[in-house]
């Protein structure tokens, strides 16, 4: 785990698509998307239905390799408004059990209308904590440093002739979008013109592998 | 015994053919004969020999003497742009007999008002697709429209019967045949070495006794050369491009010629470099499968009027569209297959009294062999076989919602129906009604989806179980996402003004920044930008890249490849070899080995450092690739260092830093179950495969081209379903279907496995101080063969990673 300073913040990015805030052992995630596969069922398109289980899956893994205590979800949570009360009993009993282990807040996006009271912890709009503004969709016109999801971005390159594409991290000085963490959350390309809108100037693609963290200058 | 003599024809059918100074051929006459015992029947016959009219002669013949309404014959056609060719060669004779007979075409272009008043009062003669059939059938209507159904004619059935559309047409003449118990079935087929095998395809319940299998007769022997460039013949390369020059003069020296190239981007290729030597003198133009479909029907209007002196393409060409005056066809390249090349050449000329001409321009000294091998294999007429598969299991899902849109079912009734479609005769009824839980809910262990169910079932008075669509909204949703031809992800190319020359896959259009130059359309293209799914381009003069396209190259195929190891193994031939040629087969005895036909040559030897390994397998390129991929793997884990491999259809060669001194264990069986079930799983191959069969079978609805979806629903990738269903649901009914597909088209798996077990008794090892000739045209490849050598994606982005830095150096 190599950090990378953020803001006067010494912030990891994970290979898992979740960022890891050592000083408070907090784990950082965007863009669950619980519950996308049933909302896209409702439609005739049943795609397998274990999405929920799978990101609760990676998240436990994520939270046990971390020893994390804080868990911040910046948004999007659910796929829709009416997902909480689609999460089948084994999925809501594991995220029970998480939310009440861990000091567990959940930043709401522009899917989650009223998140299932049943879902525990806590539900703010946006937070600063320790100087870092989290939310969900990053706002151009905000000067403090602000953690945001919303985007799912994702880095698409080809080398010798393959293709590569990878959910990334997206840095300037004082923004930091995160990677959309949910098992059937698709990506937008890093170098989009919505993202640069968003962050402005002088962005960067982060990239992590294993130890290292790869960096890609954004075509402006 | 029945009458099938020439004056048994209808009045105004023997008076068109005496007018003309004709007289039915003897297989038309055939054809018409098993029409009248009421038995099935398949012409088998050259390009070019009445065969369009072999074909529906019985129907004219039946409407002439029993005039009728309704919908007498179906005529399927897997291009659309045959079905128009043959309304054109049809309703013309139609016409001049003056005959009360409603000819129209349905496919996906036919205007939707026009679609609605042919179900309502159909023609008597209905020309489509597999696609547009399927999709008539999934009307209520349908069971009315085809009651009265006396024949449907499947043409060109060599071109698809053995693919996912030979499927669905196959089910869907099992429907009809179910609406119209009388249904006729009859196919028309170019020359093909088991016609017994499509007798039992086109049959109900893969009867091929009920077939009546009828042969054309065989037109002039073909006239095929093979083009010696005028220095020597080179090492490597595909392209043939040397012989521009040469080709030009071909072009200049007859009245149309047709140009055939094995990819799309080798067809840009050489019309740039034809255009060039051509100096604008000579009409020329080019056809693919990427150009616009305006651009393509430009081009074909424009040969049929004998306009293009000369014509550049690819496989879209291949099928029998009637282009007249064509007096000469070129193969760029290697045909890779005997019948591919017969196909071909029967473009050129279509009298069967003349020859047809052809000459083929190898690009290298093996595709010297392979075009020999392949001019030998025409003259002796020993054809490829063609490998019937079992039915796709995303096909049939398409098929039964189809099926299900039009009316409910009887679950029993349907599976015997399904059963009658040869390529589905074998399924379990296990499997059958997996299928039917697929669709209705999705097939998951974890019944989530009950409650969205598409299909709803219930039993009936009798104790049959009744599958009926649970809303109107799923046969809209079917109709919209129903085919069976699932394109790469694709962008418009288009002119600022708005024009659209065609398309380029989404992943090429990735690796272009505005400014980049690449041919296309025959034209050099400067990239404006890219926005949604247009890439925006103007003409440019500059030197540009050629675009590349996803998807498995044609293989060589086995037949010819055992001819190519017959000419190694036999100096006698070698004489009527060019002298360099000869040369290089002779060196290499005596410095090397000539592999014994069924023997497999490994050769290793050292080359600036390096360690070489060549296997001479002759399976293909796409196996090769999949090989090449596992063995490199092999020799990571025996600790010799591997750096990378090339592969071409004749052989593929791995370097490494240490030295390979026993191949032997790279070679054994056992790759196939450990190393190659473990790195198809993790590959883009059965990524791609799952993410056509996740269309095809309605798991996702497909992208409509310029119709992006706007908002939540773009935002899933079928390759993240993937990872979700291995993970959960390993035994799911897609990914079977996946791998079924992967196993065959992406990897041939079955030529794999076929070297494998022979491998460890057919080995020839020979270890020798340096470089073999016949190693030279695959080494040459290094470099230059855009291959990922197995690295993985870390390692690329690392790369990628250092490679920006040098370039943003100093900004």
């Amino acid at each position: 785990m190599v950090p990378f300073s953020f803001s006067g913040h010494d912030l990891v990015a994970l290979p898992q698509a979740a960022l890891f805030w050592p000083a408070r052992k907090a784990l950082l995630v965007a863009d669950l998307h619980f519950e996308k596969a049933s909302w896209f069922a409702r439609f005739g398109q049943m795609l397998p239905p274990y999405d929920s289980e799978a990101t609760l899956a990676d998240l436990e893994a994520l939270i046990a390799a971390t020893d994390a205590r804080e868990l911040w979800c910046l948004g999007d949570s659910f796929h829709d408004s009416a997902g909480s009360e689609r999460l089948s009993d084994a999925a809501r009993t594991k995220l029970a059990v998480l939310t009440d282990t861990l000091d567990w807040t959940w930043i709401t996006g522009n899917h989650d209308g009223a998140l299932g009271a049943d879902c525990g912890g806590r539900i703010m709009e946006e937070a600063e904590v320790d100087g870092l503004l989290l939310r969900h969709e990053a706002d151009p016109a905000e000067p403090r440093p602000e953690l945001s999801g919303h985007f799912h971005p994702k880095l698409r390159i080809r080398v010798r002739g393959k293709g590569v594409s990878r959910r990334c991290f997206v840095a300037t000085t004082r923004k930091l979008i995160l990677p959309a963490f949910g098992a059937l959350t698709g990506g937008l390309d890093a170098g989009h013109p919505e993202i640069a809108r968003a962050v402005g100037a002088d962005a960067e693609a982060l990239v992590p592998v294993n130890d290292r963290l790869l960096r890609f200058p954004l075509a402006a | 015994m029945t009458d099938a003599s020439a004056s048994s024809l209808p009045a105004p059918l023997a008076r068109w053919f005496a007018d003309r100074g004709w007289a039915p051929r003897q297989h038309q006459l055939a054809m018409l004969e098993a029409a009248r015992a009421g038995r099935h029947a398949l012409l088998v016959a050259p390009t070019g020999a009445g065969k369009t009219m072999a074909g529906f002669l019985a129907s004219l013949v039946e409407l002439i003497d029993k005039p009728g309404d309704g919908l007498h014959t179906l005529y399927v056609s897997p291009l659309k742009a045959l079905a128009v060719d043959v309304q054109r060669n049809l309703l013309g004779p139609i016409a001049e007999m003056d005959l009360d007979i409603r000819v129209e075409t349905r496919t996906g272009d036919t205007p939707h008002n026009r679609k609605v008043r042919q179900r309502q009062r159909p023609p008597h003669m209905l020309l489509t697709t597999p696609e547009s059939l399927s999709l008539l059938i999934s009307y209520a209507d349908s069971a009315n429209l085809f009651a009265d159904l006396k024949t449907v004619i499947v043409d060109e059935v060599h071109a698809f019967a053995t693919q996912k559309r030979g499927d669905l047409l196959s089910l869907s003449m099992a429907r009809l045949q179910t609406l119209a118990p009388g249904l006729r079935r009859v196919a028309l087929s170019a020359t093909v070495a088991d016609s017994q095998g499509y007798a039992r395809w086109l049959a109900p319940d893969a009867d091929a006794d009920s077939v009546t299998i009828v042969t054309g007769e065989a037109g002039a022997e073909a006239e095929i050369e093979i083009l010696l460039p005028e220095d020597r013949v080179p090492w490597s390369g595909h392209s043939g491009s040397y012989a521009t020059e040469q080709v030009m003069e071909i072009i200049a020296a007859h009245k149309t010629t047709l140009v055939f190239c094995n990819t799309r981007g080798l067809a840009e290729l050489i019309f740039q470099d034809l255009w060039k030597a051509n100096g604008g003198e000579l009409p020329i133009g080019i056809h693919h499968g990427s150009l616009s479909r305006e651009a393509r029907r430009k081009v074909e209007a424009a040969m049929a009027r004998g306009e293009l002196r000369g014509l550049v393409a690819t496989a879209s060409l291949d099928l029998g569209v009637d282009w007249g005056d064509v007096d000469c066809v070129v193969q760029m390249g290697a045909p890779k297959g005997a019948s591919r090349l017969l196909q071909r050449i029967g473009r050129s000329n279509h009298r069967l009294d003349e020859p047809s001409k052809a000459i083929l321009v190898p690009g290298n000294r093996f595709e010297y062999l392979e075009a020999r091998a392949a001019l030998d294999a025409v003259a002796e007429r020993e054809l490829d076989l063609d490998i019937f598969r079992l039915g796709s299991l995303d096909v049939l899902a398409q098929h039964l919602m189809a099926c299900a849109c039009a009316a409910p079912f009887e679950e029993a009734a349907m599976l015997a129906e399904v059963r009658s479609a040869a390529p589905y005769r074998d399924l379990p009824s296990a499997e059958f009604s997996r299928e039917l839980d697929y669709i209705a809910s999705g097939g998951y262990a974890l019944r989530a989806y009950d409650r969205y169910k598409r299909l709803a079932s219930d039993v009936d008075a009798d104790g049959q179980t009744i599958w009926r669509v649970s809303h109107p909204k799923f046969e809209k949703q079917h109709r919209l996402n129903a085919g069976i031809i699932v394109d790469a992800p694709i962008l418009d190319v288009r002119f600022k003004n708005g024009r659209k020359l065609g398309t380029v896959e989404e992943y090429f259009a990735a690796t272009l920044s505005p400014g980049d130059t690449f041919f296309f359309a025959g034209m050099s293209l400067e990239v404006l930008g890219i926005k949604d799914t247009d890439l925006t381009v103007r003409a440019s003069s500059r030197p540009a890249r050629i675009p590349t396209y996803v998807g498995a190259r044609l293989p060589l195929t086995t037949h010819l490849a055992d001819r190519v190891r017959g000419f190694l193994a036999n100096p006698a031939e070698w004489a009527a070899f060019p002298e360099d040629v000869e040369e290089w087969l002779r060196v290499q005895s005596e410095k090397s080995v000539l592999p014994k036909p069924g023997e497999l040559l490994i050769e290793t030897f050292p080359h600036e450092d390096r360690q070489f390994m060549v296997a001479y397998s002759f399976e293909g390129w796409n196996a090769h690739q999949s090989l090449g991929m596992l063995v490199t793997r092999r020799m990571e884990t025996a600790g010799l260092k591997p750096i990378g491999f090339v592969a071409n259809d004749y052989s593929f060669a791995t370097y490494s830093l240490e030295r390979v001194r026993d191949p032997a264990p790279l070679f054994s069986p056992d790759i196939l179950e450990d190393e190659f079930v473990d790195w198809v799983q993790n590959s883009h191959l059965l990524k791609r495969a799952f993410r056509e069969v996740a269309v095809i079978g309605g798991l996702v609805e497909r992208q409509h081209p310029g119709k992006r979806k706007t908002g939540k629903q773009v935002t899933f990738s079928t390759d993240l379903i993937y990872d979700v269903l291995r993970r959960y649901e390993p035994d799911h009914l897609l990914l079977e279907a996946a791998w079924a597909d992967a196993r065959t088209k992406l990897t041939d798996v079955g030529r794999l496995a076929g070297l494998l077990d022979r491998a460890a008794d057919t080995m020839v090892h020979a270890d020798l101080p340096r470089v073999s000739p016949l190693a030279v045209p695959v080494l040459v490849l290094i470099g230059r063969e855009h291959v990922a050598q197995g690295t993985v994606d870390d390692a690329l982005l690392i790369e990628a990673e250092a490679l920006a830095e040098i370039a943003m150096e100093g900004v």
